[in-house]
């Protein structure tokens, strides 16, 4: 039983969850999205700047959630720069199936690297959307969506 | 019906009468179930409440035995059903103090209440320059249908704000209700906060402008007497699922006055005496207000709930509820980074909280996995979150059925939560 919750609350989550990589207002930005789970009030908003050739050059976010919302907005900001939005499109598949999907954590450790960190969450159902809100609202900053993303 | 304890049977026994809370549990079946193998310490009751024996069999006994149509048909089921239906009603009326069965309107749970009275009172009443007051407590469902209103009608909706243990800014009440208010929405208690409302002074000087004042009461009906007829208001509504009831129903009252002049909300069978194309008369209270076939076995339930409440007493719910509420708050004092949202000094049994540093969602999270079951979020009062300056908080609610135990868990759980999440 105890293992699951120290699984789902890793150093590595706990650490991006307190101090966030990449936090903040990303000036010159020319795409970003907000996103919002209106269950819990978990809000995030997503700034790039992508490259002609689609490529994230930079990213940064900005809002307030739990440790596992945050952490994964960090995470995700770290690992997607300098990412082509395939690639991106192809992380977040995987990174989905990680956290609720069917096949789980096999064969992601070469895609998603540090953000297999966030296996832990498939034991805790309620909590997959707090893990996937930053990666919606990214989709949704990368197709220029202008939805503000909810989880509802 | 199992009876949980042998106070006087007009439940008004007195202050300090001993409560045998362990009889209480014995009603309640699912509080011996484990969660996450661990013994299901249920602190979510402003929520919704768990079911009595009394009620679920109530239910069972209704479609086992008695199940048809209401106010139609000469068969002996339906007569049955009628009664029973009937006679909840009275129980109602009995329950918060109304004159009469007429002003007991049943619909599926405070927040349907609220709407009725918005649009079937409000829409053809309100103007441009009316107000509708609220406070800075109200649960979403006493605001957002006030800005439904609102919008259709050009009404403005002004605020009465809150100070910072929660309590009503009642200094604040003479800016902001004024000649121009035709109506007060108040919560009786604040789902969030547990802040026990002034409604007597609050609907006096309500009435001195001419004002009329909406009650919701579902967090008060469950852990206190409720006399709708002392306190003057003119509506007051509240939900079963709070007071030990069924999901899906509650109770509107509304003076009898008010309900004659507003016109029925929803049309269809049974609020009828006759229908042609050129013309329908619309039937006598309450049944102006109650289209369709009624949730007949929720109703049933309620009714069991009433009696079930009832045979505690709810002085001395309030009573037990009270110390809980006392012993909560000085142990969860003492909890490292623990501060409380929600001090008022007239509260109900709510411990609303944020730990220094632990978004509540995790510490929801790691109580759950010790069994505790806590409301986490804004608790559908975000501008209560927003006025301390919070997203969410952990909510621990109390209800009849909890003990001390239940707290010290929670005191343990807490600590846990520091030891997982740092």
């Amino acid at each position: 039983m105890e293992e699951d919750l120290r699984e789902l609350y890793q150093q590595v989550i706990l650490d991006h969850g307190r101090k966030p990589r990449n936090f903040g207002a990303l000036d010159g930005a020319n795409h970003e999205a907000e996103g919002f789970n209106p269950l819990c009030g978990d809000q995030i908003h997503v700034f790039l700047k992508v490259s002609p050739s689609e490529t994230v050059d930079s990213v940064r976010f900005t809002g307030s959630g739990c440790t596992i919302c945050t952490a994964s907005a960090s995470l995700m900001t770290a690992s997607i720069q300098g990412k082509s939005k395939h690639e991106i499109a192809a992380m977040f598949e995987r990174f989905h199936d990680l956290v609720a999907g069917a096949n789980g954590s096999k064969n992601s450790e070469e895609v998603l690297g540090k953000l297999t960190v966030f296996g832990g969450v498939r034991e805790f159902p309620i909590r997959v959307k707090c893990a996937t809100l930053p990666w919606h609202t990214l989709k949704a900053a990368l197709d220029d969506d202008h939805k503000v993303v909810s989880t509802e | 019906m199992k009876t949980a304890i042998g106070t006087a049977a007009d439940g008004h026994a007195t202050e300090g009468m001993p409560f045998d809370v362990e009889r209480v549990r014995a009603d309640f079946p699912i509080l011996s179930r484990l969660v996450n193998g661990k013994p299901l310490v249920y602190l979510d009751s402003a929520a919704t409440t768990q079911k009595p024996y009394a009620v679920i069999d109530a239910i069972v006994r209704y479609y086992t035995e008695s199940n048809a149509n209401v106010h139609r048909g000469v068969h002996k089921l339906s007569v049955a059903a009628t009664e029973l239906y009937e006679g909840a009603r009275e129980k109602s009326r009995a329950f918060l103090g109304a004159r009469s069965t007429k002003e007991i309107i049943f619909v599926r749970g405070t927040t349907e209440g609220v709407n009725l009275v918005a649009q079937s009172w409000g829409r053809n009443r309100l103007a441009a320059k009316d107000e509708v007051l609220v406070t800075g407590m109200e649960h979403h469902s006493n605001i957002v249908p006030w800005q439904l209103l609102c919008e259709q009608t050009g009404a403005q909706l002004r605020v009465l704000p809150i100070d910072d243990r929660g309590d009503l800014r009642m200094d604040q009440l003479d800016r902001v209700l004024t000649e121009r208010t035709k109506l007060v929405a108040v919560s009786h208690i604040s789902n969030a906060l547990g802040t026990i409302a002034p409604l007597e002074e609050i609907t006096s000087r309500a009435h001195a402008v001419g004002a009329l004042v909406v009650v919701d009461g579902a967090q008060a009906a469950g852990h206190m007497p409720v006399d709708v007829t002392a306190l003057d208001c003119d509506f007051y509504t509240i939900s079963g699922h709070k007071m030990f009831g069924p999901t899906g129903i509650g109770v509107l009252y509304g003076k009898e006055k008010h309900l004659e002049a507003m016109p029925p909300w929803q049309g269809g069978g049974d609020m009828i005496k006759s229908v042609s194309f050129e013309k329908t008369v619309y039937n006598d209270l309450p049944y102006k207000f109650e289209a369709g076939t009624p949730d007949i076995a929720g109703v049933v339930g309620l009714g069991a709930a009433i009696d079930y409440l009832e045979s505690i007493g709810r002085r001395n719910a309030a009573w037990h509820e009270a110390q809980l509420l006392e012993y909560g708050t000085e142990i969860l004092s003492r909890v490292e980074g623990l501060r409380l949202i929600g001090t008022s000094a007239m509260k109900a049994g709510v411990l609303s909280f944020t730990l220094d540093g632990i978004h509540p969602h995790d510490a929801g999270t790691v109580l759950d996995h010790e069994g505790i079951a806590v409301r986490t979020g804004h608790h559908c009062a975000q501008p209560v979150m927003t006025h301390f300056a919070v997203p969410a908080t952990t909510r621990a609610s109390l209800s009849i059925y909890n003990r001390r135990e239940d707290l010290d868990a929670l005191a343990r759980g807490l600590h846990k939560v520091r030891e997982i999440l740092g």
